[in-house]
């Protein structure tokens, strides 16, 4: 079995009274594709915000560790920008891309914590910092041609198609050389060849040895593209397994479909 | 065509006009005569009037949202004249030519009167772009401006008077001392956000003239700091005349300096970052920029020019007291990046001249100068959101067949 890269152990959340998240476990292994599923207000966003430091886990241990170095850390209390840093990035449910900045421009932002010059660089344009700027750009348009939109390079962001912002949103953060890439309802939105597209995408990015997290509703999405299947219901976790288990888990039926199914 | 509702809006919001400036406009007390005048007429103009200035801004706000209405339908938005020039080397580079020699010739061609105005708006161009690093560019609402500004007068003026430091010497110490306390405030207050960042430094700024006024021992209170050195040339004496056109000279270079560091400061890794940081802070964060740091960064590097210019401020007038660094002048500096567009810097120096220059030859209108400032700035709010010339983006190319890039610039 590949190594465990995200661990989580008796992750909880409360905001006040209510637990959005209840002692949830779970772990991806280095080039799985898992999908966190659950109805709505189950928590999953609220888990995601949790892992990549938006909001501080009130108990838990979320330890990442690298797919290829020998580096361990504990997310716990972590800055958002650090935890990208170590190489987990994510994308967002509500589309959050930089709406008046280029396509381009999106991208490079995410290529910001790989790269390093300061004031300095930016006033004298010395070698190095003209080289690296160089750099960005080249990187940012291979990625831009990966996800298919390299034609609109100078476009403001908030111009695409909903479909080509949030593969806009998948090419930023793989600008940040993730290796573990969290995925919000990715496919929210999309009609159903814009989804074939992703999931090929999808399909693509874990190949090239990025694994994924994602968060999605769509049920033949997640069938088909995942390894490994998590569910979630009023901020527990209630099931876990792969695609086929999962589907005729009863704990699962009943989340979905709601209580008199047992039979169905 | 004209929508009724709007016309019974107008109609109320013209007798709630009337109402408020009542006792104001109508009513009149004559103290010796111990009688009260009304002057209905008056109620009635005013009525009359903000009835119509009302219709005719829903007019013009309607007319607008129907263009942009039907221009969104071509896809096609003409670019703005200036814009195109803008992005042609081949017109901009003329162009920047000719201001130039204008520039240079200014006082030469002009009265020596005409030089120090033109000092003065260069002074605001400067510190313009400086706020506009703040406002514009890292959208940091900052209402305090005019601390920093302070900070480098009073450097000057202090370390002056007590070390006998020469002009040159404090230019940099001076913009150096309030990049730093630019930092020192921003550690605590860069948290906050929108209208409570904006609040804090309103404080800040009020905090530090406060601090000018009243604790004597350091900066002489009220009465200022007089007899400050004019700034030297090689140890000559200059006459009153030519040593205005030096500081002119002085200021216009410090102008363009400020433009080149500005124009890469914003096409750089660092611009880059203080933009997505405007549009959407958490984005930026789970995008691995380090808020507080590019936050901090921004908000000295503003500092920074205004301490600057405060230092030629005082080299310029030889007198500084706390009374030239009230809120009005953050409010009017404010203003400028504002209405020149944020952002942009051929918007904030067209802002600056516009604002320094206008008060100072319509003489008349310089009494309502705030109210101007507050008319202007509504109106431009509503029609132009983006100032006067929105920045301009700058654009990459690429060639089909490789992944290099081919051509890139503003
Ligand atoms: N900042 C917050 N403060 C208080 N409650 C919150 C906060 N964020 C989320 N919640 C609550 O936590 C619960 C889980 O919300 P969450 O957004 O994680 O659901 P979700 O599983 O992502 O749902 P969806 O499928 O609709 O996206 C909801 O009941 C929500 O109201
Ligand atoms: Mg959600």
């Amino acid at each position: 079995m590949s190594k465990v890269i995200l661990d989580v152990k008796g992750l909880t959340m409360n905001f006040g009274g209510i637990k959005a998240i209840d002692t949830v476990d779970l772990t991806v292994r280095s080039g799985e594709i898992v999908a966190l599923i659950g109805p709505n207000g189950a928590g999953k966003t609220t888990f995601f915000n949790c892992l990549t430091g938006i909001y501080t886990p009130s108990f838990g241990d979320i330890t990442l560790r690298h797919a290829r170095k020998n580096q361990e850390t504990r997310l716990n209390g972590m800055k958002p920008n650090k935890i990208t840093e170590k190489g987990m990035a994510r994308t967002f449910q509500n589309i959050r891309l930089f709406p008046t900045m280029s396509v381009l421009e999106n991208v490079m932002i995410g290529r910001h914590c790989r790269t390093r010059s300061g004031i300095i660089g930016a006033i004298f344009r010395n070698p190095a910092a003209k080289r690296e700027e160089e750099e960005i750009v080249e990187m940012s348009y291979g990625i831009l041609k990966k996800i298919g939109l390299h034609k609109q390079v100078n476009e403001e962001a908030r111009n695409l198609p909903y479909g080509a912002q949030r593969r806009l949103e998948i090419g930023r953060a793989l600008a940040t050389e993730p290796f573990l890439l969290l995925l919000d309802e990715p496919a929210a939105g999309m009609n159903p060849k814009e989804t074939e597209a992703l999931v090929e995408l999808i399909r693509r990015i874990c190949k090239e040895g990025h694994s994924v997290l994602l968060i999605e509703h769509d049920m033949k999405l997640v069938m088909s593209l995942s390894d490994k299947i998590v569910v979630m219901d009023y901020g527990k976790k209630i099931a876990q397994g792969t695609p086929i288990e999962v589907r005729s888990n009863p704990a699962v039926i009943k989340a979905y479909l709601g209580e008199d199914v047992d039979d169905a | 065509m004209f929508p009724a509702k709007e016309l019974k809006r107008s109609l109320l919001i013209s007798i709630w006009f009337a109402f408020l400036t009542f006792p104001l406009m109508v009513i009149k007390v004559d103290p010796i005569a111990r009688t009260v005048h009304y002057r209905w007429d008056n109620m009635f103009f005013i009525a009359i009037g903000s009835f119509t200035i009302s219709i005719l801004a829903k007019v013009f706000i309607l007319r607008k949202e129907r263009i942009a209405h039907s221009r969104k339908a071509q896809k096609t938005a003409s670019e703005p004249f200036v814009q195109r020039i803008l992005r042609e080397p081949r017109f901009l580079y003329p162009l920047c030519l000719a201001v130039l020699v204008f520039a240079l010739v200014f006082p030469t061609i002009f009265s020596t009167y005409q030089t120090n105005i033109m000092t003065t708006a260069l002074m605001y161009v400067v510190l313009g772009l400086g706020l506009n690093i703040v406002v514009g560019v890292a959208g940091l609402l900052d209402l305090g401006y005019v601390a920093f500004y302070a900070v480098g007068a009073y450097s000057y003026a202090l370390l002056n008077l007590h070390f006998d430091m020469g002009f040159w010497a404090v230019l940099p110490i001076g913009g150096l001392f309030a990049a730093f306390l630019g930092i020192i405030l921003g550690f605590p207050v860069l948290r906050l956000r929108g209208d409570y960042l904006a609040i804090v430094t309103l404080g800040f700024g009020e905090i530090i003239r406060l601090i000018l006024e009243n604790w004597n021992a350091f900066s002489q209170g009220p009465s200022g700091i007089a007899n400050i050195p004019r700034p030297g040339f090689f140890g000559m004496e200059m006459s009153f005349a030519s040593g205005i056109v030096y500081i002119y000279y002085i200021v216009v270079a410090l102008v363009i300096f400020t433009i080149f560091v500005v124009n890469r400061l914003q096409n750089s890794r660092l611009g880059r970052a203080w933009l997505a940081l405007r549009e959407d802070e958490i984005a930026c964060q789970a995008m691995g920029i380090d808020k507080t740091k590019t936050k901090l960064i921004a908000f000295s590097l503003g500092a920074f020019w205004a301490g600057l210019v405060g230092v030629i401020f005082a080299a310029k007038t030889t007198f500084v007291n706390p009374a030239s660094f009230t809120f009005l002048e953050s409010a009017i500096i404010l203003s400028i990046v504002v209405l020149g567009g944020m952002g942009s810097i051929v918007g904030v120096i067209f802002g600056a001249l516009i604002l320094i220059l206008m008060p100072e030859y319509l003489r008349a209108l310089s009494e309502y100068r705030m109210l101007a400032f507050g008319g202007i700035l509504v109106i431009m709010m509503v029609f132009k959101p983006n100032g006067i010339i929105s920045n301009v983006r700058r654009s990459y190319r690429f060639k089909k067949t490789s992944s290099k890039q081919v051509v890139e610039h503003e």
